[in-house]
C-alpha cells in the first residue's frame, strides 16, 4: 500500500466527485486506514463548482485542509484552472478529456487524460464518468486496491439504488485500465 | 463495534440519540442544517420528537419547556442563531434546566458568511445572555470527539442541570472522519428528574421559574450558581497536550479545528528542528488555567506563546490571563471564514523561534 496522500476531486455541482471521494474514503477506511473528506461548502451558483479533499494515511490526520495536494481529479476546465497550479510537484492529476481539451501546463506532474464520458458510455454506465474518473486515479497511483474501491461502490449504493452498483464498477473498472496503462512514471 | 464514515453534523444528531436525546427543536442554517436534518429522520424511529421552530427564539423557548418537564433535549444552531437563542438560554441557566446546544460557528458579525470560524469563543464563554451565568462549553477538534463530547455534554448537563453548548467550526459539521459510538440504541431518560414539572399528584409543588423580586432571594440565588460554576470549574476541566513530553521552545495553544491543523505546522517544521509544543483546551468553559499555565512554565523563561484562532483574537484573553504577564502571549488568525493553513502556522512559528537542527539530526 502506498503512503500517506490527499487528493482533491473538483467539478460542476451534480459531476459526482464529492460521492467519487466518499467511496475512496470510505475504502481507505475499510483497510483501516486514518481518513477525512471535507468538501467545499462555500456559496456557488447553480453549475459552480463542487470540490472535495481526501486525506489518506496511517496515522491520525492533522490538517485536513490541504494546500498543495499530492492528487488532483478534474471533472470540468474551472475545476482544472483553479487547482493545478496547486498540485505538488511530482504529483498526480488526472483530466476529464471529455470536458477539456487544455493543458495543465505541469511538466513537473504526472498528468492523465481520461475520455470519461465515452469510456462511461461503453462500460454501460453513462452517469458514471465520476467512477470512471475515480478508477483511472486509483489505476495511476496505487493509492487504495481497486477490490476495496469496489467493494466501497457496493456499499454505498444500497435499498432500491442496488441496481446501480455493476454498471458503476464497470465504470470503475473502465477507468482503472485507463489509468494502469499511463506513462510508466506514474507508478512510483 | 465498527467504524462508520459520517459527517460532524450528523455524528452529533446520532450521538445525541445514543445519549438519550428524545426532542429536538431548532430552525435551519448553514453550515448545521445536517445536524435537523439527520434528526427529523431518526428521532421518530426512537420514539422522539422533532420540532421545527418558527425561528431560534422560538427553539430554545421549546426546549426550555421540554427540559423544564425532565425531557433530554437539544437544540443545534449556528452562529447567528446562537445569537438568537441568547434570552432563552439565560432563563434555561437560571432555573437550572439540562439541556445541549450545539454551535456549528460561522463567520460573523451579523449575518456574516456561511464559512467556517471560531468568532463566537466569546459569546460561548463569557457572554452570551445576560445574568451572572455560565455554560459549559466544549469544543471537539475532529467527528469522533464531536462524538464524544456530545455524549459527555448530556452527562454534564444532567450532572449539574445547567445547559451545556459543543462548540464546533462549519469544517467539523461538514467534514466526513470515521467515527465509533460508544453505545449501541437509544440511551436512558434522567436518571433523576425530581426537579422536574412531572404533575403534582399528591406530592409537594415543584417550580420553575427565574423571577425574584426580592434582592436578598435574587442575591442567594446567584450564590448558589456561583458555588455550582465553582465546582464545575474544580472538576471539569479538560484539555490535551500535543508533543510536549520533550522540551519545547514554543507553545501554540489552539482549539478545535485550529487546533488539528497547529499539529500538521508542528510535525512540518518539526524536521526543520524546531521544537513546539500545543496546548489545546476541550472545555472552553471552565477554562483549563492551571494546566495551560504548566505547560507554559515547562519553556525557558524567554521563550513565547501563540495562540492560533478562526477570529480577530478572542481565546488569546484566557492564554495571556493564564499567563499572569510571566510571559509573551502572541496571537495569530485569520476571520471572514478564512482558515489559516499549516503552511502558514508553519510560517508564523519560523518568524518566533530558532530552528535547533543540530540536536535533532
Amino acid at each position: 500500500m502506498s503512503d500517506d496522500t490527499e487528493v482533491l476531486m473538483a467539478g460542476f455541482g451534480g459531476q459526482g466527485m464529492l460521492l467519487a471521494g466518499k467511496v475512496l474514503a470510505q475504502a481507505s477506511m475499510d483497510l483501516g486506514r486514518s481518513v477525512s473528506w471535507l468538501p467545499s461548502y462555500g456559496p456557488e451558483m447553480r453549475g459552480g463548482t463542487a470540490n472535495v479533499i481526501v486525506c489518506i494515511a496511517s496515522r491520525p490526520i492533522g490538517s485536513p485542509l490541504i494546500e498543495s495536494p499530492r492528487g488532483l481529479v478534474v471533472m470540468n476546465l474551472p475545476s482544472l484552472e483553479k487547482f493545478a497550479p496547486k498540485v505538488r510537484a511530482g504529483g498526480v492529476i488526472v483530466i476529464n478529456q471529455s470536458l477539456i481539451d487544455k493543458d495543465p501546463a505541469r511538466g513537473d506532474c504526472v498528468v492523465i487524460r481520461v475520455p470519461a464520458r465515452e469510456l462511461a458510455q461503453d462500460a454501460g454506465a453513462p452517469r458514471a464518468a465520476n467512477f470512471v474518473m475515480l478508477g483511472a486515479y486509483a489505476g495511476a497511483t496505487d493509492v487504495v486496491p481497486a477490490d476495496a474501491i469496489e467493494r466501497a461502490i457496493a456499499e454505498e449504493f444500497t435499498g432500491d439504488k442496488t441496481r446501480f452498483v455493476a454498471s458503476s464498477i464497470a465504470a470503475f473498472r473502465a477507468g482503472l485500465e485507463a489509468g494502469r496503462h499511463a506513462p510508466a512514471t506514474v507508478r512510483s | 463495534m465498527s467504524k462508520v464514515l459520517m459527517k460532524g453534523n450528523e455524528a452529533l444528531g446520532e450521538a445525541a440519540i445514543r445519549a438519550g436525546c428524545v426532542h429536538f427543536f431548532g430552525y435551519p442554517i448553514t453550515p448545521q442544517t445536517e445536524v435537523p436534518e439527520y434528526l427529523v429522520k431518526r428521532l421518530p424511529e426512537v420514539g422522539g420528537a422533532f420540532v421545527q421552530a418558527e425561528s431560534e427564539v422560538a427553539a430554545i423557548n421549546m426546549v426550555y419547556g421540554a427540559a423544564g418537564v425532565g425531557m433530554k433535549c437539544m437544540t443545534s444552531s449556528s452562529s447567528p442563531g446562537i445569537s438568537l437563542m441568547a434570552e432563552g438560554m439565560s432563563y434555561l441557566a437560571a432555573c437550572e434546566l439540562p439541556c445541549v446546544v450545539v454551535n456549528i460557528m460561522r463567520a460573523g458579525p451579523g449575518l456574516g458568511g456561511i464559512l467556517p470560524s471560531q468568532s463566537d469563543y466569546f459569546q460561548a464563554t463569557k457572554g452570551h445572555g445576560h445574568g451572572d451565568y455560565k455554560l459549559i462549553v466544549l469544543a471537539p477538534s475532529s467527528v469522533q470527539e464531536a462524538v464524544d463530547l456530545m455524549t459527555l455534554a448530556f452527562e454534564l448537563a444532567e450532572k449539574y442541570r445547567n445547559p451545556v453548548m459543543v462548540c464546533a467550526d462549519g469544517m467539523i459539521g461538514q467534514m466526513m472522519e470515521p467515527v465509533e459510538f460508544p453505545t449501541e440504541g437509544r440511551g436512558e431518560p434522567f436518571k433523576d428528574n425530581t426537579w422536574a414539572l412531572t404533575g403534582r399528584r399528591g406530592r409537594a409543588r415543584r417550580i420553575v421559574n427565574s423571577l425574584f423580586l426580592s434582592p436578598e432571594t435574587l442575591h442567594e440565588h446567584n450564590v448558589e450558581l456561583k458555588t455550582k460554576y465553582d465546582d464545575i470549574e474544580r472538576h471539569e476541566q479538560r484539555w490535551e497536550l500535543y508533543n510536549a513530553d520533550e522540551p519545547y521552545d514554543l507553545l501554540l495553544v489552539a482549539f478545535g479545528t485550529m487546533a488539528r491543523i497547529c499539529k500538521t505546522a508542528i510535525e512540518e517544521v518539526r524536521r526543520e528542528g524546531h521544537r513546539v509544543g500545543l496546548f489545546r483546551p476541550i472545555t472552553l468553559n471552565p477554562f483549563p488555567y492551571a494546566a495551560c499555565r504548566q505547560a507554559m512554565d515547562a519553556m525557558p523563561r524567554s521563550s513565547s506563546v501563540l495562540t492560533v484562532e478562526m477570529n480577530m483574537g478572542q481565546m488569546v484573553w484566557d492564554v495571556q490571563h493564564a499567563a499572569e504577564g510571566s510571559r509573551n502571549v502572541g496571537f495569530y488568525g485569520l476571520a471572514g471564514g478564512l482558515v489559516p493553513s499549516p503552511d502558514m502556522v508553519a510560517e508564523r512559528i519560523r518568524e518566533l523561534v530558532p530552528a535547533r537542527v543540530a540536536e535533532t539530526v
